[in-house]
């Protein structure tokens, strides 16, 4: 059992992948678009240079954080869709303090960091506590904190840290994630340091969920609430400590924006979507850290490469977005192919 | 020769293990006929093979005298074979009928049609002396009425052959006694039935033949009327099998547990234990006789913290233990071998070994300093599924896997090896096959021996009268009697569990 389970758990991702690859050139053929030079221009916008190598990598950044945070409540029985907005204050609660302080580098970076995990983690914390006290599901609340995270943000940075701007001013270069030296790698590309962390974090996850006392605790509460309770397990501590570690990943994403990519924060019209993909990302990588990785690169390098598919082969970046929800479909449907592969074993003997 | 069902050399595998190797039975039409076996003797896996749950390796089965390939349950239920879990599949929010016509519902102009269906239930019901309620809820029905739904649900589909995998271990014996009529009467109407059960009474009582598998193996079938209690036992386990669980007399010193004027309430805020006493001494086994119901689940979740005490006192070597949460009363010498071993007792989707470190696993050596070993973890529980016989592939299997005497095991060696100043033991014996009872019952002895209080909470009342070294029965939420084993019998208890009187029973004793 454990055995072919493990197989398919890394057979079936892949196959999801390729039947939306394959779907994919079918639209594009159907739309009239040659598939080859369509996945070229893909490849191309991902891998053609250093250039674009970089841009991927920054993209890959903020999506690693995203779907740890979703896996890791996952993994603990709980459904944060609310990495959306924890993000979102992570992000502004970075910038806010790469804005307001002035401090060496060595205090003021990891000031920064903190400040997005502390916001993303009480934004996590709230759905918790009402899951915990009050049995509120986690998913109603979170998607009702995405939105108080997009609209206060967004009066916080109109009215408090600028004054009716849309976009408030660079943080200090004390607070930067920045690298001149991996930018000069890159052909100036906005690739920071923060892939370091995301993949810091990525064994952080691997290493609470399996090797410690916490992530015992965690996952025996996601798996039997009443036999954690007889074996002395604090059922509500345990639910809000996931909501609170989950939130706190998807804070440092915003971080990632906040203090690498971008340097700043601005007005949203609309969500960021790295919470969302984040969902994608975690269901992928079947809620396991280093299949987190492989699936944030997989995305990273999908979005990325979507960019040079209008220029390159004049498929629509709309097409894209269609092959990328394809291949979730695929996956979310997997036991389809897991029966499918069943089958095949079967025949096979 | 007329046989309705016959599995013929089946053999089905499981990774690491072989579960059934070669077996054969044939059941006659209008017999009751048993499968009997040790705990992970393969009897639940062959009756899931014969219900399409799965598919053998090898063999062939036959009804009705044709081949068939039964490859999944909706074949199975159109060749009138139908399956009564040991853990039941109902609905708890929807009522019987709805439960019973679920992916099956007939319907009037594309409407369920609930007001025929409840009739026909209803009708089935009467038919058999179910005495089910068509229109109550899951919810609001005791655990026999759900077995009783179970039963219905099979003959709703028109079975002819009904399974019935461990249906007397979740019964009391009044409730029991039931179900023997209730399967007599399907008899009558022409039904066969293939019964697994580790009472061996039960098979000697009502069944026909009984076919014996041995870790996996068939031995071979047996006329009941030819056999015996203890050669269907050492038949089964391969060697003789003592009964009547050897023990010196007890030793008993200070009191070390003692519970005064305890109320408790169920969920509901009814009181279900009402100003219970009880004391306990170091070295002596105390035995809690009582129907079903009569508070004893809410006095052992009230010791053990699961559940607030409204009033009372609960005190373990003179300490308050009262209102403590379950950790705290964990770590101040209670164990608890639960009654519910899905609910409370495991975690099913952790490996074993996880499981042996259940309220351990933050202290030394399975872990320092938040950090997990698991190498300790898995010496511990390799030595625990040693000692107590698990049968598990290994100690990384996931306790889903294994069978349910062998989960129970697991349980009873991960409490007994701590060896608690109380160990307390709620149906410990629940679904475990007649060898590992015996070896169940010696350790609770040595526990006694070891100077330990042991209160054993059981609604076999030959298991509380061979193990305890006083008897407590509880009706009502008090204890209204106790007295030695060997003061009284079953009849007796009985009546005192009844609620009759306890005038003669306990006093007279004492005078004699
Ligand atoms: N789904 C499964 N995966 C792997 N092993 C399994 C599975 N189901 C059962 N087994 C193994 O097959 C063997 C037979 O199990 P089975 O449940 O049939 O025993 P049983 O005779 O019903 O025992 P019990 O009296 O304890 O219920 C056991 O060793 C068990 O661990
Ligand atoms: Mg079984």
């Amino acid at each position: 059992m454990t055995k072919s389970n493990k197989l398919f758990t890394i057979l079936i991702p892949i196959i999801s992948v390729l039947l939306g690859l394959i779907a994919g050139a079918i639209i594009m053929l159907i739309s009239g678009y040659n598939p080859i030079l369509g996945y070229t221009a893909l490849w191309n916008g991902a891998f053609g240079d250093a250039f674009t190598m970089g841009e991927t990598v920054r993209r890959i950044t903020p999506l690693l954080l995203t779907g740890l945070a979703v896996a890791f409540a996952f993994r603990t029985g709980l459904f944060n869709i609310g990495a959306e907005g924890q993000v979102i204050v992570g992000w502004l609660a970075a910038v806010w303090v790469g804005l307001a302080i002035d401090a060496p580098m060595i205090i003021h970076l990891p000031l920064a960091i903190l400040a997005s995990l502390a916001a993303g983690a009480l934004w996590g914390f709230i759905p918790g506590l009402l899951k915990a006290k009050l049995g509120v599901h986690e998913v109603i609340v979170t998607i009702m904190m995405n939105y108080i995270a997009l609209y206060s943000v967004n009066e916080i940075i109109r009215n408090v840290l600028t004054e009716q701007e849309t976009t408030t001013d660079a943080i200090s270069p004390s607070a930067s994630l920045a690298s001149e030296w991996l930018q000069g790698l890159t052909y100036f590309s906005r690739m920071h340091y923060g892939i370091l962390i995301a993949l810091f974090a990525a064994v952080t996850m691997w290493f609470i969920i399996q090797r410690t006392t916490i992530g015992y605790e965690l996952k025996a509460v996601g798996f039997n609430q009443h036999a954690s309770k007889y074996a002395g397990m604090n059922v509500s501590k345990n639910i809000i400590l996931s909501m609170v570690i989950s939130g706190a990943f998807a804070g440092l994403a915003g971080a990632m924006e906040g203090l690498g990519t971008y340097g700043t924060i601005s007005i949203m019209s609309g969500f960021t979507n790295l919470g969302f993909d984040g969902i994608a990302v975690a269901l992928l990588g079947a809620n396991n850290a280093f299949g987190v990785i492989l699936a944030a690169i997989l995305f990273g390098v999908l979005k990325e490469g979507a960019g040079q598919m209008p220029t390159g082969a004049g498929v629509p970046t709309e097409l894209v977005d269609i092959i990328i929800a394809l291949i979730i479909f695929f996956v979310a449907s997997s036991y389809i192919i897991r029966w499918i592969l069943l089958r095949f074993k079967k025949e096979g003997k | 020769m007329e046989y309705v069902i016959e599995m013929l050399n089946i053999r089905k595998e499981f990774p690491g293990i072989v579960a059934n190797d070669d077996i054969t039975v044939q059941l006659k039409k209008g017999e009751i006929h048993a499968l009997l076996g040790e705990n992970g003797a393969g009897k639940s896996t062959l009756m899931n093979v014969l219900f399409g749950l799965y598919q053998p390796e090898k063999g062939e089965i036959r009804v009705k005298g044709k081949k068939v390939s039964i490859t999944n349950p909706n074949i199975a239920n159109d060749l009138g074979i139908g399956m009564v879990h040991q853990h039941f599949m109902l609905v708890e929010p929807f009522t019987v009928t709805q439960n019973i016509i679920l992916g099956n519902e007939p319907t009037k102009k594309g409407k369920i049609d609930i007001k025929k269906a409840e009739k026909e239930v209803q009708e089935i019901s009467d038919k058999y002396g179910l005495k089910v309620d068509a229109s109550a809820k899951i919810s609001d029905i005791s655990v026999g009425m759900q077995q009783r739904v179970e039963i219905l649900k099979t003959l709703y589909r028109g079975a002819d052959v009904l399974i019935f995998d461990e249906p007397t271990a979740v019964l009391t014996p009044q409730e029991i006694h039931e179900l023997i009529e209730i399967m007599q009467s399907l008899i009558a109407e022409g039904k066969s039935i293939i019964l697994i059960t580790h009472k061996l009474k039960e098979i000697m009582q009502v069944c026909d033949r009984c076919t014996v598998i041995r870790k996996g193996k068939g031995i071979g079938t047996v006329d009941v009327a030819d056999t015996s209690v203890s050669k269907l036992a050492s038949l089964m386990v391969g060697r003789d099998v003592v009964f009547k669980t050897e023990k010196k007399p007890a030793e008993p010193k200070e009191t070390v547990f003692k519970i005064e004027n305890l109320v408790v309430k169920d969920s509901r805020k009814v009181s279900m234990v009402k100003g219970l006493d009880l004391e306990i001494r170091a070295g002596e086994i105390v035995g809690i006789a009582g129907v079903d119901g009569n508070g004893q689940s809410e006095l052992v979740e009230a010791i053990t913290g699961l559940r607030k005490s409204e009033s009372g006192s609960i005190t373990l070597k003179n300490k308050n233990i009262k209102n403590l949460s379950p950790r705290k009363v964990t770590e101040s010498g209670i164990g608890h071998i639960p009654q519910d071993r899905h609910k409370y007792g495991l975690v099913l989707d952790y490996p074993v070994g996880a499981n042996i470190v259940l309220q351990t696993y933050y202290k030394k050596p399975y872990s320092k300093a938040s950090i997990l070993d698991y190498k300790e973890i898995y010496k511990k529980a390799k030595e625990i599924i040693e000692e107590y016989d698990v049968r598990t592939p290994s100690e990384f299997t996931k306790a889903r896997a294994l069978s349910g005497g062998n989960q129970q095991k697991a349980i009873i060696g991960r409490e007994l090896d701590r060896s608690p100043e109380l160990l307390i033991a709620a149906q410990p014996t629940r679904g475990l096959d007649v060898g590992a009872i015996e070896f169940i019952h010696k350790r609770l002895i040595e526990e006694r021996d070891k100077g330990r209080a042991v209160l054993l909470v059981s609604f076999e009342l030959d298991e509380i009268l061979d193990v305890s070294d006083r008897i407590a029965v509880m009706f009502d939420g008090k204890i209204v009697s106790t007295m030695k084993p060997e003061e009284t019998n079953e009849h007796e208890l009985g009546l005192l569990m009844a609620g009759s009187k306890a005038s003669g029973a306990g006093e007279s004793h004492d005078k004699e």
